[in-house]
């Protein structure tokens, strides 16, 4: 009886089988690679991918292509959520603007961003700015029209009551709508970093002197998979801990709202 | 104070969907009275209440608060919504607050009347709890703190206790009437309970729907020191039996 409610308890918490599921992955690979059936070339043993890590690590590597990358994304992201909200706020309440952007920013947003690159690329080379701006394209529009549906979505009441509490145009932007739409902008703007982080390796893959994308197309030039594999594995990571930075912004500053 | 509403009519819509929601409309409200307006649901009672809070304008008439024309929302006319309308992130105190410091009151005002205006609703204890973490009986005291708190002069209550369970409701309609004999109040109430107004308000407007309008005034003078006595007694039995019995006639005919 002890046991399997305390089992059911283990089942439960996130902390538990996340990692099981994870060291299931490493495990089968591991034992494939032992096996010997997949040649090296293109899977790589576990201690092998470590090791290049940690060559990459030591080599200073690793962090310059790490902070290149986490540079782009940052500089394109605050960009694009600093002018999204806004943007987003004022389309959410004013039907003008509404109707005057709304299908213009609904288009753009079907037009998948990396095919900016080659344009980007003709206007402005091969530096930083079209990679920001590649990140800059590929979020702008997701967080106005996410952010704009919010502000949509606050209750009549609440907008109301402020009004008859003696509130006007600004102070209820500022003191009703940005506080009850804070925890969809947080949210907004977490789904769609993961989309920068993608554009990034994507930017990096196709014109970059450093960066974890840039890594990845070198590692294959040169038939490195376990290159290709530390990688991968460090994106996923930074990956991971900007959506848990995000998440932990959110339950700490919106507390009401869980 | 003196609010009065003069013959106004209100339409939705235009053209073929026009639709006349209020047809001629015409009462006032004096100083410290307490007035409710009762009828069924759909006969128009929170449109009458939105265009005193000056969040519609009428499509005929004028609505005048101590002479001057209603052309908008104020904090002279404070409104409670059926729906707990707190602000979910402000605690119980802030949500208090709220008015007085949009309307820029000196912060050590704001916090000795938000400490008075809770303890007149009797949740002094519950200042740093989240609207979240109050029951219904307390989120709804928490929103008249928060309408009295803003000194308006007339206050509107949309079915303030619709969404509550019986026993809480006759809780805080008992609560409604002493904080209205003690502190001077004038108010507005909305319901579709007519025992509740005939419980508390000394004046009942009966509204028919389709389209809405009064059709009979009750002068309900009753002798109001035991509410829950009075729920029982006789003569506001009778009174409440034959006006159950008009609105039913008319609800049948407007069908
Ligand atoms: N903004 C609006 N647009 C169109 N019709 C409305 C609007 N507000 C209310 N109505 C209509 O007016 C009638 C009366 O509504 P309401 O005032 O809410 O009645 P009550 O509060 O007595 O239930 C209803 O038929 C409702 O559909
Ligand atoms: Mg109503």
């Amino acid at each position: 009886m002890r046991s399997s409610s305390s089992l059911a308890g283990a089942l439960r918490n996130p902390w538990v089988l996340g990692p099981v599921g994870i060291a299931s992955v490493l495990l089968i690979w591991s034992l494939i690679s032992l096996s010997g059936t997949v040649d090296p070339l293109f899977l790589p043993s576990p201690p092998a991918v470590w090791q290049a890590a940690a060559d990459q690590f030591h080599g200073g590597i690793l962090v310059t292509d790490a902070i290149a990358s986490i540079q782009r994304v940052f500089l394109g992201f605050a960009l694009s959520a600093a002018l999204a909200l806004p943007l987003g706020i004022a389309m959410g309440s004013n039907p003008l603007i509404c109707r005057l952007l709304e299908p213009l920013l609904g288009l753009i947003r079907y037009m998948p961003a990396p095919a900016f690159i080659p344009l980007l690329i003709i206007y402005f080379g091969l530096g930083e700015l079209p990679k920001v701006l590649l990140i800059f394209i590929g979020t702008f529009f997701f967080n106005t029209l996410m952010i704009m549906d919010a502000v949509k979505f606050v209750p009549q009441e609440l907008l109301e009551t402020a009004l008859t509490l003696g509130g006007r145009g600004l102070p209820i932007l500022t003191r009703v709508v940005a506080p009850y739409i804070a925890p969809q902008v947080i949210d907004a703007y977490r789904i769609n970093m993961a989309s920068a982080w993608n554009l990034v390796i994507v930017a990096e893959l196709v014109a970059a002197n450093e960066g974890l994308g840039k890594r990845i197309s070198l590692a294959q030039r040169f038939l490195r998979t376990d290159e290709i594999f530390v990688g991968l594995i460090v994106i996923g990571l930074i990956g991971l801990l900007i959506d848990l930075g995000f998440r932990a912004l959110l339950r700490r500053s919106c507390r009401w709202a869980s | 104070m003196h609010l009065s509403v003069n013959g106004v009519s209100k339409t939705f819509g235009d053209g073929r969907h026009a639709k006349l929601v209020l047809d001629d409309i015409s009462f006032s409200i004096k100083s410290g009275e307490f007035v409710a307006l009762v009828g069924s649901s759909g006969s128009g009672k929170s449109t009458v209440m939105r265009l005193i809070a000056g969040l519609e304008r009428p499509s005929a008439g004028v609505i005048a608060l101590d002479g001057k024309s209603v052309d908008g929302p104020g904090s002279d006319r404070g409104m409670v919504f059926q729906k707990y309308s707190l602000y979910p992130w402000m605690t119980a105190a802030q949500n208090v607050a709220f008015g007085m410091s949009l309307q820029g009151l000196p912060r050590a005002l704001v916090r000795e009347r938000t400490a008075y205006f809770l303890e007149v609703v009797g949740l002094q204890d519950a200042a740093r709890r989240l609207p979240k973490e109050l029951s219904g009986g307390m989120q709804q005291r928490v929103a008249i703190a928060r309408a009295l708190a803003a000194d308006p002069k007339v206050v509107l209550l949309d079915e303030p206790f619709g969404a509550l369970d019986l026993q809480i409701r006759e809780t805080m309609q008992e609560f409604l009437y002493q904080l209205w004999q003690r502190s001077g109040i004038t108010a507005l109430l909305i319901t579709h309970d007519l025992e509740e107004a005939l419980l508390l308000a000394q004046r009942v407007h009966i509204m028919a729907p389709r389209p809405g309008r009064i059709v009979r005034t009750v002068e309900a003078d009753l002798d109001r020191s035991n509410l829950a006595h009075l729920r029982v007694s006789p003569p506001f039995l009778e009174l409440r039996e034959e006006l159950v019995t008009t609105l039913r006639n008319l609800d049948a005919a407007a069908i």
